[in-house]
């Protein structure tokens, strides 16, 4: 069995006001791969997030990872399995100090003593944030606030790796080093972003929500070749695939 | 608004202070609490008109802020801030309070000055103190000692929270309304209305915030319990730290260490 298969299965959820934010959404992803779900907003892509760690329940339809369904009994692997960016680090950095804060998974997970320090040190180099461990949150910057929150997760050794708009707020060397530090992961992962030149640079593959449908999912320089595809559910082509702003050429099609 | 923004740095740059390496810093935080407490409990017991016994004790803080390297000027003026409102409690005690307790030359002092000025340094002292406490061990630091002294986790760990997510309320309490002023063009706005539905929009993003931290814990395999890592211990110096300090705190309660120190002087000067 690997851990690192997810199927997502006619999943649907309404909200208790009646809105469907996900209607039959289905796609699966594999060991390895790098998915990016795009859309626009209010497309349902959180709301499909929440679901892959079981943060949300099914209205109907089924998640599993795995081969194992999403279920009470079974979230706690899930929540190892799945590890989970939050698109907001200060939601993900609660504890008074970086050290603490990455310490904090695994120490749910009973890993003490050496093991915790090695775990810790571990995730904070792979993010290159050691030198910030004993900073409080509230002294760092968006990036190093960001290279943080990812190894808060980092450190519970998950198989997929779920990220809600990681380039979101930061500077361009921030989010040039942010993007490096993730092609380096073998993780599977799965970015909703809607910075679109970092899913083609991250992503061989890209599903479109639209409308809580998928809409589209293919390989990522394919779908953004399908312009008209691409303003019905509210996008446009990455920057790098347009034509020069000046003269026009050198645009993909 | 401009100034909880000033405050808050403020609080960030306790915060640096705490991360010092003096031999001072580097004592388990439960014996400067304690000594603290032992300081405070001994500040305030004293009586309204009691004033000379209370100078001695600034000798604690101030040999805090020398063996901490604290910069003073900093500190005192965060007590001076504090003060307005300690004059504000006294200032009515010269009123009432008219019966003549020290007579100097032509000048009689009332008891209402005294219990007046009492009422302040009091305050100096128990809130330089605190200071200096933080500043010596950092905010976190001092919840922990105070959990591992017998206050309950779930009170700790909310004022860990507290403190963690003041930053991000007030920043957040600053924006909103700076956009208020920013459309409110140098008048009122819509006066008391405004702000109360702005306190309100406060109130709902913060429940929402708090939902979302939740969740994180959730996803790290949170189950209701914080595993601590508190290595630090107390030892020796730890011990006599506070035994010193405590000492000379309840002597100088017992003893008018002032006047003692006068009838010294006075004694050997005759």
């Amino acid at each position: 069995m690997s851990h690192h298969i997810l199927e997502v299965e006619n999943l649907r959820h309404v909200y208790p006001d009646g809105t469907a934010a996900l209607r039959d959404v289905s796609f699966s992803v594999t060991h390895g791969e790098s998915v990016a779900i795009i859309g626009a907003n209010g497309a349902g892509k959180s709301t499909l997030l929440l679901h892959l760690n079981g943060h949300l329940t099914p209205s109907s339809g089924e998640i599993r990872i795995g081969h194992v369904p999403i279920g009470k009994s079974t979230l706690p692997k899930v929540r190892r399995t799945v590890g989970m960016v939050f698109q907001d680090p200060d939601d993900q950095l609660f504890m008074p100090t970086v050290y603490e804060d990455v310490a904090f998974g695994p120490m749910n997970l009973g890993i003490a003593g050496a093991d915790l320090e090695k775990c810790v040190k571990g995730a904070l180099r792979r993010v290159d944030a050691e030198h910030l461990a004993k900073k409080a949150p509230y002294h760092l910057s968006a990036g190093e606030k960001r290279r943080v929150a990812i190894a808060t997760v980092l450190s519970m050794s998950p198989d997929i790796l779920v990220m809600d708009e990681p380039t979101n707020g930061l500077d361009p060397h921030a989010r040039r080093q942010l993007i490096g530090l993730l092609k380096d992961f073998h993780h599977s992962k799965i970015f909703t972003s809607h910075d679109l030149d970092m899913v083609l640079e991250l992503c061989e593959r890209t599903i479109i929500l639209s409308g809580g449908e998928v809409r589209a999912d293919g390989p990522t320089r394919d779908i953004f070749r399908d312009e008209a595809m691409l303003r019905e559910c509210r996008l446009e082509k990455p920057l790098s695939m347009q034509g020069c702003p000046v003269c026009g050429r050198g645009g993909e099609s | 608004m401009a100034s909880m923004n000033g405050a808050l740095l403020d609080l960030k740059r306790l915060d640096r202070l705490a991360a010092g390496q003096t031999a001072m810093h580097r004592l388990d935080p439960r014996a400067k609490v304690l000594a603290t407490l032992v300081f405070i409990v001994c500040v305030v017991s004293f009586g309204r008109y009691e004033l000379s016994a209370m100078i001695p004790f600034f000798i604690f803080p101030a040999v805090l802020i020398v063996l901490g390297q604290l910069p003073a000027g900093y500190l005192i003026t965060k007590v001076a801030l504090v003060c307005p409102l300690a004059i504000a409690v006294g200032v009515f005690n010269p009123l009432f309070d008219r019966t003549v307790l020290v007579q100097l030359g032509p000048l009689g002092i009332t008891g209402g000055w005294i219990s007046c000025a009492s009422i302040v340094v009091r305050t100096a002292l128990t809130v330089g103190v605190a200071l200096t406490l933080a500043a010596l061990t950092g905010f976190p630091a001092i919840c922990r000692a105070m959990e591992r002294l017998g206050m309950p986790k779930a009170f700790a760990m909310q004022l860990l929270f507290l403190y963690r997510y003041i930053f991000v309320l007030t920043e957040e309490g600053a924006r909103a309304s700076r956009a208020r002023e920013l459309r409110s063009f140098g008048k009122k706005g819509r006066g008391p209305a405004s702000y109360a539905s702005l306190l309100g929009h406060l109130l709902l993003r913060t429940c929402q915030r708090a939902e979302r931290i939740h969740m994180a814990m959730l996803a790290r395999g949170f189950t209701g319990v914080f595993h601590g890592r508190d290595h630090s211990r107390f030892g020796a110096a730890e011990l006599l730290f506070l035994l010193i300090w405590s000492l000379l705190c309840i002597t100088l309660r017992l003893n008018n260490g002032a006047q003692l120190l006068g009838s010294l002087v006075t004694g050997l000067l005759s």
